[in-house]
């Protein structure tokens, strides 16, 4: 790995970024406006206060792992099919520059999303955390960076960019449905629960909900960004490994 | 009977693509200092061959060995320029953008980016989006990255497709400058009226080697008036020996 190469990716990929406005706006805009949105649904109803604080949080990390997913996953896509990966590979570039400019490059917008999202949540419609808004922010990126890592992952067995979307609610809805938003994990049946037990998002999940009703750090949230942490290397890894300088 | 002036020795190289046997069994060399063309028809193997040289084809067996290692070396990385046949370049970067990412990737100077560009003759056109270019300027632009930390050898592959005369006539000057200056290049096109602008030609038919040396040398041999009636007669001959 060389920092210079690492930079020069990580660089690369958001002055792309820079130029495409549209989906800077969307990156951007897309899940403040989805969680303001939560907000009003429930604005009428009596426990509305309530509803919000149990719907918000898990979304404030459900969404930038959507759309960083999606925005990796085509833009690798897109790297594959130009040629331009081919060409670097055979340049003196490491596979762990051309991921890990990546997932700098993803994991700076999605700082700036989770920034603007949690700014919204927290400081304007009242959702209610009792712990720091770093650790919410905190979560939130990292699961920024395991949706790039993912994105990067299956861009390989995508031929199309239409292909490439396809694998978002294969791979993305089953772990929404089973991560804890709908029914808590441990009311799940038994298969159900052994298997949201190996999916990424109930980690991130369960580290909001530690951080939005405990005040201190507890023992769970550091298991919890472990996980997650460590399901990003995992991703990272399984994309590398799909990189192959010498192909068929 | 490895030879110190050539740049790339290529010994019973075979590869087999999506279970087609593409180059059964090729053996041929690259004179270093010189401009060699590889020429052909269509599916004939050229772009695969390039690809075993630059060390990102999967080969099944045989040697390739590039500026005396191995084809794919880590070493080579830096030594060895490759323009693949279809302009990889970042269709939503602009030209000066692109050529100074691949500078940083190179490590060489951002004024090596501007030079690139100027070779290449693109520098009114700098700040433009390569995506907005016409095709013959973005394959110049993919060009231009493989021009980056003058490598010692260039592998070019169908380089002047689509370019008008005026400007293929001027890639090919620029070609032999590089080559004066002492750099190494592999040039390929299927356009047989190329082949007088080359040093030293390769002709590469369905995987097999059917001629190679200088043009002059082909002419010779077939007493043919120029070496694309040469290659002609060559491609003919081969059609009927394969045919009785
Ligand atoms: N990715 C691939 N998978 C399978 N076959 C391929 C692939 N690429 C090229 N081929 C086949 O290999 C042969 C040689 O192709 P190529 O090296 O591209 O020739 P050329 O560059 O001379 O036109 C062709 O028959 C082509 O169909
Ligand atoms: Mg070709």
């Amino acid at each position: 790995m060389t920092p210079r190469i690492t930079g020069a990716v990580a660089g690369r990929v958001l002055a792309q970024l820079r130029r495409d406005h549209r989906t800077v706006g969307m990156l951007l805009a897309v899940p403040s406006l989805l969680l303001g949105l939560l907000w009003w649904m429930f604005d009428g109803s009596d426990s509305s206060a309530a509803t919000f604080d149990r719907f918000g949080p898990p979304l404030l990390v459900v969404f930038p792992f959507i759309v960083m997913f999606l925005v990796t996953s085509v833009t690798t896509l897109r790297e594959r099919a130009s040629g331009t990966l081919e060409r670097l590979l055979a340049m003196p570039m490491g596979k762990a520059d051309l991921l890990l400019g990546y997932a700098i490059a993803f994991g700076a917008v999605g700082l700036a999303q989770s920034g603007l999202a949690v700014g919204l949540t927290v400081g304007l419609l009242d959702m209610d955390v009792r712990g720091p808004v770093w650790a919410l922010m905190l979560v939130s990126v990292l699961n920024a960076v395991l949706g790039t890592a993912l994105g990067l992952f299956v861009s390989a067995f995508a031929e199309t960019e239409f292909q490439a979307v396809q694998f978002m609610p294969a791979l993305v809805l089953p772990q929404l449905l089973l991560c804890g938003l709908f029914v808590p994990r441990d009311t799940l049946p038994d298969v159900l629960g052994a298997v949201s037990d190996v999916l990424p998002l109930s980690y991130a999940v369960d580290a909001m909900q530690q951080v939005q009703l405990s005040a201190t750090w507890t023992a769970d949230l550091t298991v919890d960004l472990a996980v997650i942490a460590g399901s990003a290397l995992l991703a990272l890894l399984f994309g590398a490994a799909t990189l192959r300088r010498r192909t068929a | 009977m490895t030879n110190n002036s050539s740049a790339v020795y290529v010994r019973h190289l075979r590869v087999v693509r999506g279970g087609r046997v593409v180059l059964p069994d090729l053996t041929c060399s690259v004179a270093a200092g010189q401009v060699t063309g590889l020429l052909g028809p269509s599916g004939g193997g050229k772009s695969t061959l390039i690809r075993a040289i630059v060390g990102v084809q999967r080969v099944c067996s045989g040697t390739v060995e590039v500026l005396g290692r191995p084809a794919g070396a880590a070493e080579l990385r830096r030594r060895v320029g490759y323009v693949t046949q279809a302009p990889s370049v970042y269709g939503d970067l602009s030209v000066s953008e692109n050529l100074r990412f691949f500078a940083r990737v190179l490590g060489v100077s951002p004024g090596a980016a501007a030079g690139a560009i100027e070779h290449v003759d693109l520098t009114d056109h700098a700040g433009s989006l390569v995506g907005r270019l016409s095709s013959g300027q973005r394959s110049r632009v993919s060009l231009a990255v493989a021009l980056l930390g003058s490598p010692d050898l260039l592998v070019l592959d169908e380089p002047t497709v689509g370019l008008d005369p005026v400007l293929r006539r001027d890639l090919w000057g620029l070609f032999h400058r590089l080559a004066a200056g002492g750099q190494t290049l592999l040039v390929s096109s299927h356009v047989m009226d190329e082949a007088h602008r080359c040093d030293r030609l390769l002709l590469l038919r369905n995987g097999e080697l059917l001629a190679e040396g200088t043009p002059q040398a082909l002419r010779e041999r077939t007493q043919a008036a120029d070496v694309e009636s040469a290659f002609l007669a060559i491609v003919d001959g081969a059609r009927q020996e394969a045919m009785s």
